[in-house]
């Protein structure tokens, strides 16, 4: 075994490293295994180990590359999933009861195409049930904690998955974001957290929550390492009627030079933030003038209304989609006198509360006389957002704004659904005009808590979003440290 | 006063045709009828968890013949999502287009009557699987468990949603026939009732002769064939005739037609609110045909059965029978209207070639699979045959029905075969002379001039030559004998 | 247009919809909580938007769609493993009551 830290390595060097046989997969992937033995009884980020697989799958890396095979952009690379992606012989639960045993006959094409580049998968992370959270308090399961402060939530939904990667169990990780899932958690853990444009990374296999909002992305500790993922999930995929031919993203290295960009601070997004949180946005907004780029308020009037018009649309989306576990084909059944009530017997037993209140939220959105003035208003006001954001990225580049309004709260500290739901209001516009963006761990703030940047870019603007994340990243020299590396110091 | 004559019955239709595709609507699984259960099934089908539609090319190439073949216009459309909870439908909801159909407008010109049925619209949706209900009496009701079969989910089906234009069971039994051979000519489907890829609900009302508004309309769901149709809807109008006719009112419900006691039922053990909370389907993007697209869909239909009808009736000089008219749609659903047409160059009556090709090779070529290629040239061989009086009309149907059987058949052969050689005009007339022999008295009188005993020879010749004479020769020759007498 | 408060007998009848077995104090619990989310739904019911289109859709594309090709099916006995109950070959369900 050799001394190097294997833990601490990107992605981008521990590929490099397996291809050029400078050390083998086994060996990373031990590392990461033995980490995980370490930490994982703190941390809980996963509903599912794989750690015999993922060894069988760090050897068939190995014996490619002793063949003398071309091994792909992420060989070696352990990746923890989000459990909400199926995995053909695995369970995949959704962090649900009703799912509970399932095990899926078919892989999700993200984790087709992580493998084909030599990923392998180390386990399938917990999350808020059916993704529906901002703390990962919602599994079914258990609670994740933020490996960062043990005593406080990694957000979520995708909270599992922003856990393995701050606590080093994996360099990447990957997420869905329907309303800040991926951004939120990994402002909240220090990690860096992309969702991409929508159509951008194939849906096929994702378990959807809502389907004209969800979408795919990395999480790594690196701007560099995110964008080398996303080059390897992206791309169209004929399973997906919303996956855009012709459309990809390709991993370069990123030129972090902004002067000259143009970068608008998204004025409806600067009431609420705690003091913390806004002293980080006001260091970041310095950091860019000062490597050059026209820094300016900008105000996207209708962002205020996204909040509103998300939880109609995604309850709605997610009433329909959640109809089909119903204890039939799969999952649990809880058996009553007929098929109606077994029906409502298996998901009254089977979903959990918020999974239920978002259930009723989306039936009645859709119901007759309230679709025109609910949702039928909503996905107007979706348009409005997406016209607001068309006029600011007439005169910006980019857009910034803080990811979340606070650091990492602690558990059950939001038990009113709305407290908890205003958690996304900066992240949720983006995923209504289907824009990229991404959070970039920037500073320390209260507790030393991670705060992260966001940065959004308009459809297909994932080059100069990294460009601009890139030079945050620089400029911020800030490295989040899990609690158990920090003590003492 | 009949009840009958007291109201008036309006009925709409809508039809459900599965398309002739090789897959499914939204996935990549085979489009066969009769598989083993649950064979044809896949994460989307099956409505796995992640699992996304993708619409087939060719299902929305053969809505659009369809929608064209019933003059309709094609449209921009958008799929939704129909929500309700049902074990065959697997992620309890159907996509379906719903406001925004592909094919809107259109109408069906009824063969024998010549009315005008209108077409409201004609969507694109996805079929269910199927249940089986277990339990004493293999109905619904009474089952004591369900076994659900996923083959069928996935289908693609056309709905044809007909204006409630049509006043009997017997004017929707038209509509349907004439609606099923368009829809068989398109090649979109194959309109087998009996396979369940064609299948009819009505919705019937009545309402007393002298008023306007109509009455509560009530859905017949479950008639699989055009026979049931007709008796449903007639014992449905009755039964709510009944109802008004003793002041009571008719309730909106669904109703199940069951065939063996003639009568419909009604389906729900409780009334519940639908509410089917449909919304556009954000897995699938609208559907949005180019001009041109259209315009190379009509292009390539070919000649429909109304214009095939026409063809035909031009050749009855203009004034068929009823049961010829009939005669026209059988041989066009069976693709027999070539033959009648390849038959007037060859001197066949129309009359001829068409009631043969309806009353017998039709019924022939019902039982033979889809690649049988029927042997045309030797069909027209046996009918030209008959038709210069060398077949007697018995015999050429024998002949005609070993040639479909086997196409490779010589037919020359075959007639001797079977013995049906004309006999010789030496031996006819031996025969002739010997009944003329035999019963001089009604010589006498037909040669005076009673032309009905003619067929008393005849019959005596048949007898006489154990089937083998031609009657028609037989009728000349008498008739040549009396000229030349009365000459 | 405000959204009023909804009433318990309403959210009954959604939960009936949803298919959602709900205790009594779920359906207060829910009762309320939907009201005070959708208290929150007054600031766009307020707005003016005859003019606007409905968003439908991120992506503004048509036509997406797949040749007829057949493409192989799932293994039967894999995909019965996982059902709750199964016959035959086939999804058992408990009998069915309603329409057919």
């Amino acid at each position: 075994m050799s001394d190097l830290n294997f833990i601490e390595m990107s992605a981008v060097e521990i590929a490099a490293g397996v291809r050029s046989g400078e050390f083998s997969a086994v060996e990373v992937v031990t590392a990461h295994l033995d980490q995980i033995d370490k930490h994982e009884g703190d941390v809980r980020s996963f509903v599912t180990q794989m750690g015999e697989r993922a060894l069988d799958g760090a050897k068939a890396v190995d014996e490619r590359r002793s063949r003398g095979e071309e091994l792909g952009a992420l060989a070696g690379v352990p990746v923890a999933l989000k459990d909400n992606m199926a995995y053909r012989g695995v369970e995949t639960t959704c962090s649900s009861k009703i799912l509970k045993g399932w095990i899926p006959p078919y892989t999700a094409t993200v984790i087709e195409r992580l493998e084909a580049a030599g990923a392998i998968a180390i386990g399938k992370t917990n999350l808020d049930e059916f993704a529906m959270g901002s703390s990962t308090e919602n599994s079914a399961f258990f609670s994740t904690r933020n490996p960062i402060d043990l005593n406080r939530v990694p957000g979520g939904s995708s909270g599992g998955s922003a856990a393995s990667v701050a606590a080093r169990f994996a360099p990447i990780a990957i997420g869905s974001d329907t309303g800040g899932s991926i951004r939120q958690p990994a402002s909240l853990c220090g990690v860096v957290g992309v969702k991409p444009t929508y159509g951008l990374v194939s849906r096929y296999g994702l378990i959807a929550f809502a389907s004209s909002l969800d979408q795919i992305g990395p999480f790594a500790r690196s701007v560099d390492d995110a964008s080398l993922v996303l080059d390897v999930i992206s791309g169209h995929d004929g399973r997906d009627s919303t996956s855009l031919a012709e459309r990809s993203y390709s991993h370069q290295p990123i030129d972090n030079d902004v002067k000259g960009l143009r970068v608008g601070v998204i004025t409806e997004m600067l009431d609420g933030l705690s003091s913390d949180v806004e002293n980080a946005l006001n260091l970041a907004i310095d950091a860019l003038r000062a490597l050059g780029a026209q820094v300016e308020e900008v105000s996207v009037p209708a962002a205020k209304f996204g909040l509103t018009a998300y939880y109609l649309i995604a309850p709605a989306e997610a009433s329909s989609n959640l109809a089909r576990f119903d204890g039939v084909r799969y999952g649990v059944r809880v058996e009553g006198k007929d098929m109606n009530e077994t029906y409502e017997l298996t998901r009254g037993q089977g979903f959990g509360p918020e999974v239920k209140r978002r259930i009723m939220l989306g039936t009645y959105a859709l119901s007759a006389g309230y679709y025109d003035a609910l949702y039928g208003k909503a996905q107007k006001v979706r348009t409005l957002i997406a016209n607001d954001f068309d006029n600011a990225y007439d005169r910006f580049d980019v857009l910034i704004s803080a990811t979340s309004p606070t650091v990492a709260f602690e558990f059950n500290a939001k038990s009113d659904p709305l407290s908890m739901y205003m958690s996304d209001v900066c992240t949720i516009p983006s995923n209504l005009a289907g824009h990229p963006a991404m959070s970039v761990p920037f500073a320390g703030g209260e507790g030393g808590l991670p705060i992260g940047i966001q940065v959004l870019a308009p459809s297909f603007g994932e080059g100069v979003m990294f460009k601009v994340a890139s030079a945050l990243e620089a400029a911020a020299n800030y490295k989040a440290i899990p609690e158990w590396d920090n003590k003492g110091k | 006063m009949s009840l009958e004559d007291k109201y008036l019955i309006t009925v709409g239709l809508e039809v459900h045709t599965e398309l002739r595709t090789k897959t499914k609507l939204f996935c990549g699984c085979a489009n066969e009828f009769g598989a083993e259960p649950n064979t044809n099934i896949c994460p989307v089908c099956l409505g796995l968890p992640g699992s996304l539609p993708v619409v087939n090319r060719r299902a929305v190439e053969y809505a659009m013949r369809i929608g064209t073949a019933l003059n309709c216009e094609i449209k921009h459309s958008v799929f939704h999502r129909k929500n309700y909870f049902y074990p065959d439908m697997p992620k309890d909801y159907q996509v379906t287009q719903y406001d925004e159909p592909t094919c809107v407008n259109g109408y069906v010109e009824l063969p024998i009557t010549g009315k005008i049925v209108n077409i409201v619209r004609a969507h694109i949706e996805e079929d269910t699987g199927k249940s089986t209900h277990i339990g004493t009496s293999g109905r619904i009701t009474g089952a004591d468990y369900s076994l659900v079969d996923y083959n069928r989910s996935g289908i693609p089906l056309v709905e044809i949603v007909s204006a409630p234009d049509m006043v009997s069971g017997e004017e929707a039994r038209e509509y349907v026939s004439e609606l099923r051979s368009i829809l068989v000519a398109t090649g979109a489907t194959d309109g087998k009732m009996e396979e369940g890829s064609l299948r009819v609900d009505a919705n019937v009302s009545v309402r007393p002769v002298g008023t306007e508004v109509l009455g509560t309309r009530c859905e017949i769901k479950n008639l699989n064939s055009l026979r049931s149709l007709v008796r449903a809807i007639t014992y449905e109008a009755r039964r709510q005739m009944e109802i008004v006719e003793e002041g009571g009112k008719v309730i909106q419900e669904t109703r199940h037609w069951n065939e063996d006691l003639g009568k419909t039922s009604s389906l729900r053990s409780k009334e519940e609110a639908y509410d089917y909370r449909y919304f556009p389907e954000p897995d699938l993007s609208p559907l949005d045909p180019t001009a041109e697209e259209v315009e190379a869909i009509k292009a390539g239909l070919g000649t429909l059965p109304p214009k095939r009808r026409a063809i035909l009736v031009e050749l009855l000089d203009g004034t068929p029978t009823k049961s010829e008219i009939e005669q026209i749609q059988t041989a066009i659903n069976f693709g027999l209207d070539e033959l009648v047409l390849a038959g007037i160059d060859r001197k066949i009556p129309a009359k001829l070639s068409l009631a043969r090709c309806a009353n017998e090779v039709a019924g022939l070529i019902s039982n033979l699979g889809d690649s049988y290629i029927l042997p045309n040239e030797k069909i027209l061989e046996v009918l030209a045959k008959e038709s210069a009086g060398e077949l007697t009309p018995t015999q050429s149907k024998v002949v005609l029905s070993r040639v479909v059987a086997d196409g490779d058949v010589e037919v020359t052969a075959l007639i001797s075969e079977l013995g049906f050689v004309a006999a010789s005009s030496g031996e006819m007339d031996q025969l002739v002379e010997e009944i003329i022999a035999e019963s001089p008295s009604e010589w006498e009188r037909f040669v005076s001039g009673e032309d009905q005993l003619a067929g008393f020879f005849v019959g005596k010749a048949m007898k006489k030559s154990g089937g083998k004479a031609n009657g028609k020769l037989v009728s000349k020759s008498l008739n040549d004998r009396r000229s030349q007498l009365q000459g | 247009m405000s959204n009023d408060d909804i009433s318990i007998e309403t959210t009954r009848h959604i939960a009936y919809l949803a298919r959602l077995a709900l205790d009594e104090g779920e359906v207060n619990q829910y009762a309320g909580q939907l009201s005070a989310i959708l208290k929150h739904a007054d600031d766009i019911a307020s707005l003016d938007l005859d003019g606007v289109a409905p968003m439908r859709h991120t992506l503004n594309v048509v036509n997406i769609m797949r040749d007829d090709e057949v493409r192989p099916s799932l293994d039967r006995e894999e995909v019965l493993a996982s059902a709750p109950d199964a016959q035959a070959s086939m999804f058992l369900v408990p009998k069915i009551v309603g329409e057919e």
